[in-house]
C-alpha cells in the first residue's frame, strides 16, 4: 500500500514493519485442517524471499519458520491471509523455553514404564488368580515384585513429590492417599511374598500408577496446549516513542517519557502517552479504547490518550501524563481490582478431593483398627488397610475430570476455541446471562461500504486508487470492497493525503478527491460516509456501516431461544448502539459506557446472582472480562483483553460460542456422571474390602472396570 | 514346568524391547505431530524425501 508522505516533513526513522532479532518464528494457524492445507501453507511460505524452511504442525495448528533475520512478520501473515489462512504471531522465545514440553514427555515415559510393568505383572497374576499354589505362587509373586517395585518407584515419582510437598505444608491433597496406597500395597505385598502368603497386590499397585499417570498426562497436555497457544500470542505494540529534543528526534522507550516532553506520533502509530496535540492535524481511531467506530478528527490543543491509533497525519503532542498515570494504566488497575473481587468457583474435582482424601484415610484406619481388635493379628489388619486404600484409590476420580476436559477442549479446539483455564468449561456450563461488547465483538470493527452501485466504471477505479493511498479505516474498507468487486485500479499521476480531510490526486489531468463529506461543503449527517469528486463533477456519497461479525445474528437468536438474557454494552454513542441492538433483537443495551461502568454493570449482575458470560475485545472491556464469571475474547482483540479472558476465539465467526456452551453443558454432565460411576464401584467394593473378602482379583477388576467405564463415558463427548 | 524359567525371561525381554523402542520413538519426536504425519503420507510431495 502506497503511503503518501507529507513533503514538508523530514524523513522519519522507520518504525514499522518491526525487524525481528530472531530468525525462528512461530505462527498460529487456527484455520488449517487437512493435508492440503499443510502443503499449501508450506509452499506459500517457502516461495517468500528470506524464508529458508517452514514446517507445519497440524496437531498444534502452528507453523515453525526458519527465516533470514530482518524478515517482517507482516509479510508472512499477509501472504498467508491472501490465500485464506488466518495467521497470528506466537512468541517463539517463550515457546522454546516452555518447560511444558519436557514435562509432557517425562510423564509419557513414566506412563510407558508403568504400562509395561502393569501388563507383565497382570499376566503373571493370572496364574495366581487361576489357582497356583505353593512354590509356583511364590515364584510368580517374586517375579512380580522384581518388576513392580522398581517400576512403581520410578513411575510414581510425580505423586510422591506432590504428596510430600502437601504434607510438609500441613495439607492433604489427592496425592497423599495415592502415595500411601501405593507404598502400603507394595510393602504388605512384599511381606506376604516373603511369608509365602496368598494375597499380593503388586498388580493393583502398578495398575493404580498407570491409570493415574494417564489422567495426569491428559490433564497436562490439555493445559499445555492451551497455554502455549493463547498466552504466548505476542504483543503487537512496540513500546517505543519518538521524542523531540533540542538535538532532534530520538527513539526512546515509552517508560522514559516524562510530563512536558514533545513526542512525534506518525500515521499508523499508537499514541504512547496521554497528552495534548501541539501541532498537526489528523484522525484518531479510538475503537479499542472506547468502542467508537468512526475515527475522530483532531487538531491543535485536542486531547489524546495512550493506546489510541493515529491514522492519517503526523502529530506532535505534549505529554501530560506518562507511565502509570495514563488512562491506559488506570484501566490495568481496574482489571486487577476486578480480578481480586471475582468469586473463583472451586473446580468440581477439588471439591471431590476435599471430601475424598480425609474420608479414605478414616475408613482405612477404622477398618484396620477393627480387625486388629477382633483378631489381634497385625498382619491381617495391615492387609485389610492396604485393600481398602487400593480399592478406594481415586483411579476413576483421577481420570473423571481430565478425560472429560481433554475430550471437550479437543473438540472445541477443532472448532477454533482455545480454553485457557481448566475450570472455564465448568463455569461456562452455568452461564445464564451473556454480555456482549459492540465494536470488534458483535461487529467486525471494520466499516464496509453499502450501495457501491452509484459508482460507474471510471469512478470506481479512481475511488479504489485513492482509497489504496490511505490507512484510514473507511478508505481501507472501501478499497477492500472495490477490490472484491473486481475493479481495476486507475493509474494516478500522484496522490497525497490531506490529514483530517481526505486524499487528493491527479488522474488524466483532472483533480480527484476522496474524503469527509464536509470537505466538499456537504453538511455532515449521522451516517458514516465518504465523498468522491472527479474534477468539478457531481459529488458521490458512499455510506458505510459496521458489518456484523459472521454468526452474530444466529448466536444472539439461539441464546434468546435458550432463555438466556442477552445484554449489549458499548462505549459508542447511543445511535449506532440502539440500531445494532434493534437489528439483533437485543432489548437490554447501554451506550456511552466508560470501562469502569462496564465492570460495575457486570459486577452488579453478578451481585444479583447471575452467572455472566462476557464477550469483548477492547481495552475498555478488560475489567469487565476479568470480573465476569467466565469470559471469551476474539483473537483479533487486544492482547490485554485476551489475557483477561478464559477462552480465546481463534476464527472470525462467533458461531463457535454457541457450540462451546453446548459442549460445556455436556462436559459438566459427563463429569458428574463419572463421579457417580466411580462412587458406585466404591460402594460395591469397599464393604467387601472391609469385610476382608477382597482378593487381589476383585481389586484389579474393580479398578480396571471403573477406569475404563469412566474414560469411555468421557470419549462419548467427542462423538455427539 | 522348568520351561517357565526360560519363558518368563523371554517374555519380559520382548516387552522390554518394545519399551526401548517406544523411548527411541519418543526421543525422535515421532509423537510431536500425529495428525500432520497422518496427512503428509497421503501427499505425493514428500515421496522422494520426507520433510526434515
Amino acid at each position: 500500500m502506497a503511503q503518501a508522505v507529507c513533503p514538508a516533513c523530514p524523513p522519519e526513522p522507520e518504525l514499522t514493519p518491526v525487524p525481528l532479532p530472531d530468525a525462528r518464528l512461530v505462527l498460529a494457524l487456527p484455520g488449517i485442517h487437512c493435508g492440503g492445507c499443510i502443503a499449501s501453507v508450506e509452499r506459500i511460505l517457502a516461495a517468500l524471499p528470506g524464508v529458508r524452511d517452514a514446517r507445519v504442525n497440524l496437531t498444534l495448528k502452528r507453523v515453525a519458520i526458519d527465516a533470514a533475520p530482518g524478515i517482517a512478520i507482516d509479510t508472512l501473515t499477509k501472504a498467508l491471509g491472501k490465500a485464506g489462512f488466518e495467521a497470528h504471531e506466537l512468541d517463539p522465545g517463550l515457546i522454546a523455553k516452555d518447560a511444558a514440553d519436557t514435562t509432557a514427555s517425562d510423564l509419557l515415559m513414566r506412563l510407558a514404564v508403568a504400562f509395561f510393568a502393569m501388563m507383565n505383572v497382570m499376566l503373571l497374576s493370572v496364574a495366581v488368580w487361576s489357582g497356583a499354589e505353593g512354590a509356583m505362587r511364590d515364584l510368580m509373586h517374586w517375579v512380580s515384585a522384581a518388576i513392580a517395585i522398581p517400576a512403581v518407584l520410578f513411575a510414581g515419582r510425580p505423586f510422591y513429590v506432590s504428596a510430600w510437598a502437601a504434607l510438609r505444608g500441613g495439607r492433604l491433597n489427592m496425592d497423599v492417599p495415592i502415595t500411601l496406597a501405593i507404598l502400603l500395597a507394595i510393602g504388605t505385598s512384599l511381606s506376604e511374598t516373603i511369608l509365602s502368603g496368598p494375597h499380593a497386590y503388586f498388580d493393583a499397585a502398578v495398575a493404580l500408577c498407570c491409570f493415574l499417570l494417564a489422567g495426569r498426562y491428559l490433564d497436562h497436555r490439555t493445559r499445555a496446549q492451551a497455554r502455549s497457544a493463547a498466552a504466548h500470542l505476542a504483543a503487537r505494540e512496540v513500546p517505543r516513542a519518538i521524542r523531540l529534543d533540542q538535538a532532534g528526534p530520538s527513539i526512546v522507550a515509552v517508560s522514559e517519557l516524562q510530563v512536558g516532553d514533545l513526542v512525534r506520533v506518525l500515521p499508523g502509530a499508537r499514541v504512547p502517552a496521554d497528552g495534548v496535540v501541539a501541532e498537526g492535524v489528523s484522525e484518531i481511531d479510538r475503537s479499542l479504547m472506547t468502542g467508537e467506530t468512526v475515527p475522530a478528527a483532531v487538531r491543535a490543543s485536542d486531547h489524546l490518550r495512550a493506546g489510541e491509533d493515529n491514522l492519517t497525519g503526523a502529530l506532535v503532542m505534549r505529554v501530560t501524563a506518562a507511565g502509570p498515570d495514563t488512562e491506559l494504566s488506570r484501566i490495568a488497575d481496574l482489571v486487577a481490582v476486578a480480578e481480586a473481587g471475582r468469586n473463583r468457583a472451586t473446580a468440581l474435582a477439588d471439591k471431590a478431593a476435599g471430601l475424598y482424601a480425609p474420608g479414605v484415610h478414616i475408613v482405612a484406619v477404622l477398618a484396620a483398627a477393627g480387625w486388629w481388635v477382633a483378631t489381634q493379628d497385625l498382619r491381617v489388619a495391615l492387609n485389610i488397610a492396604a485393600a481398602v486404600l487400593i480399592i478406594t484409590c481415586p483411579c476413576a476420580l483421577g481420570l473423571a475430570v481430565p478425560a472429560v476436559t481433554t475430550a471437550a477442549s479437543g473438540r472445541l479446539f477443532s472448532r477454533g476455541l482455545l480454553v485457557k483455564d481448566g475450570t472455564a468449561l465448568e463455569r461456562l456450563a452455568e452461564v445464564d446471562t451473556v454480555v456482549f461488547d459492540k465494536t470488534g465483538t458483535l461487529t467486525t470493527g471494520v466499516p464496509a461500504p453499502i450501495g457501491l452501485d452509484g459508482l460507474a466504471g471510471d469512478e470506481a477505479a479512481v475511488a479504489l486508487a485513492l482509497a489504496q493511498a490511505s490507512a484510514h479505516p473507511l478508505a481501507k474498507g472501501l478499497a477492500a470492497a472495490l477490490d472484491e468487486c473486481g475493479v481495476t485500479t486507475a493509474r494516478l499521476e500522484w496522490a497525497k493525503e490531506q490529514p483530517g480531510e481526505g486524499i487528493t490526486g491527479r488522474w488524466r489531468g483532472q483533480t480527484v478527491r476522496l474524503g469527509r463529506p464536509d470537505w466538499f461543503g456537504l453538511t455532515p449527517t449521522d451516517a458514516t460516509a465518504a465523498a468522491l469528486q472527479i474534477s468539478d463533477g457531481p459529488v458521490h456519497l458512499v455510506t458505510f456501516e459496521d458489518r456484523l461479525r459472521p454468526g452474530a445474528e444466529e448466536l444472539v437468536e439461539k441464546l434468546k431461544e435458550q432463555g438466556k438474557r442477552v445484554v449489549l454494552l458499548s462505549g459508542d454513542t447511543y445511535g449506532p448502539v440502539a440500531e445494532l441492538a434493534d437489528r439483533l433483537g437485543i432489548t437490554r443495551f447501554k451506550a456511552r459506557l466508560r470501562p469502569e461502568d462496564k465492570a460495575a454493570f457486570v459486577a452488579k449482575l453478578a451481585g444479583g446472582g447471575c452467572k455472566v458470560l462476557m464477550v469483548g475485545d477492547g481495552l475498555n472491556d478488560t475489567a469487565a472480562l476479568a470480573g465476569a464469571h467466565v469470559s471469551i475474547s476474539p483473537a483479533t482483540g487486544l492482547d490485554a483483553a485476551r489475557a483477561a479472558s478464559d477462552i480465546v476465539l481463534l476464527g472470525d465467526s462467533l458461531a463457535p460460542i454457541q457450540s462451546a456452551l453446548r459442549t460445556a453443558t455436556k462436559a459438566r454432565r459427563r463429569i458428574t456422571e463419572n463421579f457417580a460411576l466411580a462412587s458406585l464401584y466404591n460402594l460395591i467394593a469397599v464393604p467387601l474390602a472391609i469385610a476382608g473378602l477382597a482378593t487381589p482379583l476383585i481389586a484389579a477388576l474393580s479398578m480396571s472396570l471403573s477406569s475404563i467405564t469412566v474414560s469411555a463415558n468421557a470419549l462419548r463427548l467427542g462423538k455427539d | 514346568m522348568e520351561i517357565l524359567g526360560l519363558l518368563i525371561p523371554v517374555s519380559l525381554g520382548l516387552g522390554a524391547l518394545g519399551l526401548a523402542a517406544f523411548f527411541w520413538l519418543l526421543k525422535r519426536g515421532q509423537f510431536d505431530d500425529p495428525d500432520g504425519d497422518a496427512n503428509r503420507i497421503l501427499s505425493g510431495e514428500y515421496d522422494d524425501k520426507p520433510k526434515s
